[in-house]
């Protein structure tokens, strides 16, 4: 307890260096909690996705269409229970800033197999009635304050043209992690459109979207989709939808290998400032370990006192960094909720902060720890006055 | 051996002799010191900057090791000792007193006294009489709680005096413990530590400068670059206060 007393009244001696050092932790400990919250939101879709639902899609890349004729021989394989279409749509709300997903579906399909999106009986069939319908995301609609019944127009990008929809749902998600930043809407709607505007384009689908009777089957049902349009002019690919899924995230890996690049560096940045600040430490107390050495004090006392000091410094830093994350993440999720539809702090990643400020102790502790448990007596000594 | 205050010798050195490197100089600092410190004394080692007298302390005390010769205190000889043996023979038997006190800042002048006596098997209570004796015996009682900075030099040097004395070890070593107090201060500390030895029967071992310092020990010793001498400058009597 002694020992315990002197390590941390020794921590905070110097009141404005621990501080700076402790507020210098924390602030690496909410960025690294941050950048790894951000890391980890990458793979949200992925882990959203479910282990019964398949993607098909054209076999050279997802921009190049299917046939619409597709659907009902993949509705004949064994082991299929429904299946749905789409397209993505990629229109433009006001200006490229207002970003968010929106795709054309076959609506009815579409429901079935998105149970997480939850809709009303009766908005659901105003959707299901209206062609020109659309329905939306909480999230999104509380974002641009829209109400049933709205007018939303969206500037085509891959389909030109003003396209005008009429809000028919506003859906939530199941759980707290479901997309609810999204608009979908009639896949007939596009697909008339086109017919009008652009007849090449019409009756494609961008992918298929397959619902097995039991996950275990998803394997099966894949090699027997993709078989059947082998050498075709449009060979496809089915894969689980987490494969799909990650197969975007993939696209942007560079951009997420950065982010961990970064978050990481920002924790050895910290390490050697609170390196360089043990180390001031433990030389102006080179004087004090050689007093209490020739008290009789042995040099695991003294590696004790410095270590902890350390300890003591960095796990005051990481938990102040850990409470200052949850308010800096309700902060990004509330003013930056376009961007990031969820941003909870995960357990795992709080663990990974009181680690990265362990880590920083032990390293910042190690040099100054060796010096004070083996410096001769009489050299200590020396250094006072 | 003879006895300079009638009593056996409690430190019997014998032939000791320590340098330093500097590079690839060797510089001898003690050359062939054989003396006999009796128990009960109270002996000033004086001399020149740099003539080894803290050196000779140090050794005497165990916090360095000679190259020859041998140094035994109280029948043990510590020059065979290994560094953990000597930690615990330290802590056991010899006081510290300091030209700087050398008192941890963030404690109290309570704990400061306390500090060695963490080392023994002492129940908290039995640290606490102990240390308050201590204190009673430098005349500290009021002050348990101030921390060095709210004291006096000569307040701060009696925290360490009680520091010294509180594991009741019998030999005090003080390395210039008046060098940085005024004069009333010094004089204060040094009848201290003359009543520690009329008193309590401790052997001190002070290196000073200071003449008057000096006056108060029964016994002087001069060393001249590494070389024991008597007050007149002839070679020391093997045999302190012969």
């Amino acid at each position: 307890m002694f020992l315990l007393k002197l390590i941390i009244r020794n921590a905070f001696r110097h009141k404005l260096r621990s501080i700076l050092t402790v507020v210098g932790i924390a602030i690496a400990i909410i960025a690294f909690g941050l950048l790894s919250t951000l890391v980890g939101l990458w793979y949200h879709g992925v882990e959203a996705s479910s282990a019964s639902r398949l993607v098909t899609r054209n076999a050279i890349s997802l921009v190049f269409p299917l046939p619409l004729s597709y659907k009902d021989r993949i509705r004949q394989v064994p082991g299929v229970k429904t299946v749905s279409y789409g397209n993505w749509f990629g229109g433009i709300y006001i200006d490229e800033k207002h970003f968010f997903a929106n795709e054309a579906m076959e609506p009815k399909s579409f429901l079935e197999l998105y149970p997480e999106f939850i809709l009303t009986p009766e908005q659901k069939d105003a959707f299901l009635r209206d062609r020109k319908g659309c329905i939306v995301g909480k999230r999104l609609a509380d974002t641009y304050g829209w109400k049933i019944g709205d007018l939303i127009t969206l500037r085509g990008t891959i389909f030109p043209g003003q396209w005008e929809f009429v809000l028919r749902g506003i859906y939530r998600g199941a759980e707290k992690g479901t997309e609810e930043r999204a608009l979908f809407f009639h896949w007939d709607y596009l697909n008339e459109t086109l017919k009008k505007t652009m007849p090449r384009r019409a009756d494609q689908v961008g992918f298929y979207m397959i619902d097995v009777e039991r996950p275990e089957l998803a394997a099966e049902v894949s090699q027997a989709v993709d078989a059947i349009f082998k050498n075709s002019l449009a060979e496809t690919l089915t894969e689980t939808e987490k494969a799909f899924q990650l197969g975007f995230v993939a696209m942007t890996e560079a951009i997420l290998v950065a982010i961990q690049i970064v978050s990481y560096v920002v924790i050895v940045i910290i390490m050697v400032v609170a390196a360089n600040t043990m180390a001031m430490t433990a030389r102006e107390r080179i004087a004090e370990y050689a007093t209490m050495k020739t008290l009789g004090f042995g040099g695991w006392h003294i590696a004790g006192i410095v270590f902890g000091e350390s300890i003591v410094i960095a796990l005051s830093g990481g938990l102040l960094g850990v409470a200052l994350t949850f308010p800096a993440a309700q902060w990004i999720q509330v003013e930056l909720a376009q961007f990031f539809p969820v941003f909870t702090i995960a357990p795992l990643t709080i663990a990974l902060d009181i680690l990265a400020a362990l880590a920083v102790g032990v390293v910042a502790g190690i040099f100054p720890t060796w010096r004070g448990a083996t410096i001769g007596i009489a050299e200590g000594l020396r250094r006072i006055g | 051996m003879g006895m300079g205050n009638g009593k056996p010798p409690i430190v019997e050195i014998a032939h000791l002799s320590k340098s330093y490197r500097r590079g690839s100089q060797t510089i001898p600092v003690l050359e062939d010191i054989t003396f006999d410190i009796a128990d009960g004394e109270f002996l000033a080692l004086m001399g020149p900057s740099g003539s080894g007298k803290s050196t000779l302390l140090n050794l005497i005390a165990g916090i360095d090791k000679a190259d020859e010769g041998t140094i035994r205190v109280g029948g043990v000889d510590i020059t065979s000792l290994s560094e953990r043996e000597l930690a615990a023979w330290r802590a056991a038997n010899v006081g510290f007193i300091f030209q700087f006190y050398n008192l941890m800042p963030v404690l109290t002048a309570f704990e400061n006294v306390e500090l060695p006596l963490l080392l023994t098997g002492l129940s908290r209570n039995e640290r606490r009489e102990h240390v308050e004796l201590a204190l009673q015996l430098v005349g500290l009682s009021d002050r348990v709680d101030h921390y060095p900075a709210q004291l006096s030099g000569g307040q701060q040097q009696r925290v360490a005096i009680a520091r010294a004395v509180v594991s009741d070890p019998a030999i005090l070593v003080a390395d210039e413990p008046t060098g940085d107090l005024d004069r009333v201060s010094a004089g204060e500390i040094l009848q201290l530590m003359d009543r520690l030895v009329r008193e309590f029967d401790k052997t001190i071992i002070m290196v000073t400068h200071d003449p008057r310092a000096a006056e108060k020990a029964r016994i002087i010793r001069h060393l001249e670059k590494g070389i024991l001498t008597d007050s007149d400058g002839q070679p020391a009597s093997p045999v302190a206060g012969s």
